[in-house]
């Protein structure tokens, strides 16, 4: 295992070295494209003859600006960027008590992962189903799933998922991803300003003060190399980022299967994702690659290409299911091997050779909620991390009142009992045995039972 | 006079070497203490659980009085049990007499709704899986410190300060030899 994290590391750097060399490479470029007149006046003023050396100031003075804005965004990234993910995707941290099954799952993967402290638990306000990680190292890790998710999910479903996040954590994918992401939106940011610069007139000065500088050859060459750059470095950038990507979610879901002991779990939630989703709302394109499905490809992924943040779900699926032989890195490796035709070395020697375990039993037989139930679960989680007061009616109507209700006191919709709003909720007064039945404010339920 | 020199410097070398092969052994130990504590806070927890469960249920299952005893006697027997094997052995019959508990709960469809019993459920379903992983951990432990135990040269110093072997515990495998074999007579 820990090899496997090393040979991570191993490849990131050399990842992010490549990326700091473009970043750089691209402001040295733009630098010497845009102040020509520095570099030329310096040399008119020691000569009579006006002739055009190369002066790498301005040069330099563009690498430090790149550097700067890296490090900048590098820095906040490090220590608030798991605040400021959580935050865009609108996810809040939940209790135990909030949702005891997922709060359970996350406990049992951080056991089967031996991490050093549970990850925060947090839920994201949307319908649509996905999942993702975040935290710069696993003694600071967050784990966070959409309602949709938690009201579709049956249990196994679920650990699946937590598990893929979690040895996402473990493979310390989530620091390099958050990184590695950043270095890409610098260079993106670079190139959009010098593109944009350029488009709004500043082309025309660029070149009158070239010609005035005398160095027209160099200076041009330098200048469409800055352009040619500045359009490609994107480019390049998102593909190495992707690449990566792409290979990290195998890895994650090779370690899935090996935490849960059960591949079919992680398989079946892959399909629903693929099969009933719907595009998630907070997602844009630079936090796609942290979640466990590409949040903007519903429907088949049909198009494979270098731009995708994540591989086939298809072929994930088919890899986890043609797993034989107990489940081991050694199994996840050989499926993989036969679903692509081709074996190539994915996983490092010491994470082959741990023993297979056997597959266990699912547990989403038994005893388990409806969908309905679920869902009814799902809308009660989000109510109350939205601060809702649930008031338990003596007919066992349960009533949920918004935050901003201001009366004293409300009627019940079905017994026209005057329930006082300021009594403290307490859910555990309704009869042993009897499912309290669902009556949001204002609007009665008509698959409602009838009262006992 | 440099002979004697010779003999404290490979003396101390000895030393050093033993006490740092000690260290070792009882940091290996300490390990696989923790990792029992952390299979025994689950073991516990599934023992607090189960009275709640069979008082939950009683009302519902009248006719099943032998399952519930059997799970109460089970609980009683886990709860008792001392040693890691042992323990082993009894919180299997105790997995057994749960997982039979749970297939006859499936005919009471008020029990199945009563919320209770599905925060129950939830609670004993995850604690069962925290004592698997949990106990997978504990034997990677135990198997690390065995090899040191019995391997040259630690264990020379293992006899000397007598350590003693980790008990695996093996809860899977007596499941799996307790299956029914099928007859197609």
């Amino acid at each position: 295992m820990w090899e496997l994290i090393r040979a991570n590391r191993r490849r990131s750097a050399v990842l992010m070295l490549g990326m700091l060399a473009l970043l750089l490479a691209l402001g040295f470029l733009i630098g010497s494209a845009v102040a020509p007149s520095l570099a030329a006046t310096e040399h008119t003023r020691g000569h009579t003859q006006l002739h055009y050396v190369f002066d790498p100031t301005a040069g330099l003075i563009g690498v430090a600006v790149a550097a700067f804005l890296w490090l900048f965004q590098a820095t906040l990234a490090y220590f608030q960027g798991d605040s400021i993910l959580l935050a865009v995707s609108r996810a809040r941290q939940i209790e135990k008590a909030d949702h005891p099954q997922l709060y359970n799952v996350v406990e049992e993967m951080t056991i089967a992962a031996s991490l050093p402290k549970m990850p925060g638990v947090y839920v994201i306000e949307d319908m649509s189903m996905n999942a993702f990680a975040t935290g710069r190292s696993p003694e600071r890790a967050s784990v966070a799933v959409t309602a949709g998710l938690l009201a579709n999910a049956n249990r196994d479903q679920l650990q699946g998922v937590i598990a893929h996040e979690i040895s996402h954590i473990v493979h310390r994918d989530v620091l390099f991803m958050t990184l590695a992401g950043v270095m890409v939106g610098s260079i993106i940011m670079l190139s959009d300003l010098f593109l944009r610069s350029l488009r709004f007139g500043g082309a025309h000065r660029y070149r009158s003060n070239s010609r005035r500088g005398g160095g027209g050859g160099a200076q041009a060459i330098l200048f469409v190399a800055a352009i040619v750059l500045a359009i490609i470095a994107p480019i390049l950038a998102q593909f190495l980022y992707f690449a990566c990507s792409r290979r990290r979610e195998y890895l994650a879901d090779a370690g899935a299967a090996v935490y849960t002991r059960y591949p079919e779990g992680l398989a079946s939630a892959l399909e629903m994702l693929e099969q009933g989703n719907t595009p998630l709302e907070t997602a844009n394109r630079a936090t796609a690659p942290m979640y466990i499905v590409n949040p903007f490809d519903s429907g088949a992924q049909a198009a494979f290409g270098l731009t995708s943040t994540h591989p086939p779900i298809r072929e994930r699926v088919r890899i986890l299911r043609s797993m034989a032989g107990g489940v081991s890195f050694q199994a996840y490796q050989s499926a993989w091997a036969a679903a692509k035709g081709h074996g190539e070395a994915r996983m490092p020697a010491s994470a082959l050779q741990e023993a297979p375990v056997a597959v266990r039993e699912g547990q989403a037989q038994g005893v388990q909620p409806t969908p309905r139930e679920r869902m009814r679960e799902a809308g009660d989680l989000l109510r109350k991390v939205n601060q809702f007061v649930f008031l338990a009616c003596v007919c066992g109507v349960r009533i949920k009142l918004p935050p901003d209700f201001k009366r004293k006191n409300v009627q019940c919709p079905r017994c026209g009992h005057v329930l006082d709003v300021s009594m403290p909720p307490n859910p555990e007064s309704n009869p042993a045995g009897r499912v309290p039945p669902e009556i949001p404010m204002a609007r009665v339920r008509k698959d409602a039972p009838p009262p006992r | 006079m440099i002979l004697m020199l010779v003999v404290i410097a490979i003396l101390l070398v000895v030393v050093v070497w033993v006490v740092g092969m000690y260290n070792g052994l009882v940091r290996l130990r300490n390990a696989v203490k923790n990792a029992w504590s952390q299979i025994d806070v689950q073991l516990k927890r599934r023992h607090d659980l189960i009275p709640n469960l069979v008082e939950t249920a009683k009302g519902y299952m009248q006719h099943e009085r032998g399952t519930l005893e059997n799970v109460t006697q089970a609980r009683n027997l886990a709860a008792k049990a001392s040693g890691v094997g042992e323990q082993a052995k009894a919180e299997t019959g105790l997995s057994q007499a749960l997982s039979s508990f749970f297939v006859v709960a499936e005919n009471y469809p008020d029990l199945k709704a009563n919320q209770n019993f599905l925060a129950l459920q939830e609670e004993l379903t995850s604690t069962e899986n925290k004592i698997g992983f949990a106990r997978q951990a504990y034997n990677d432990q135990a198997m690390q410190f065995n090899n040191k135990i019995e391997m040259f040269p630690s264990n020379i110093v293992a006899g000397i300060f007598n350590f003693k072997a980790a008990e695996f515990f093996e809860i899977e495998d007596a499941a799996e030899r307790a299956v029914p074999k099928v007859s197609f007579a």
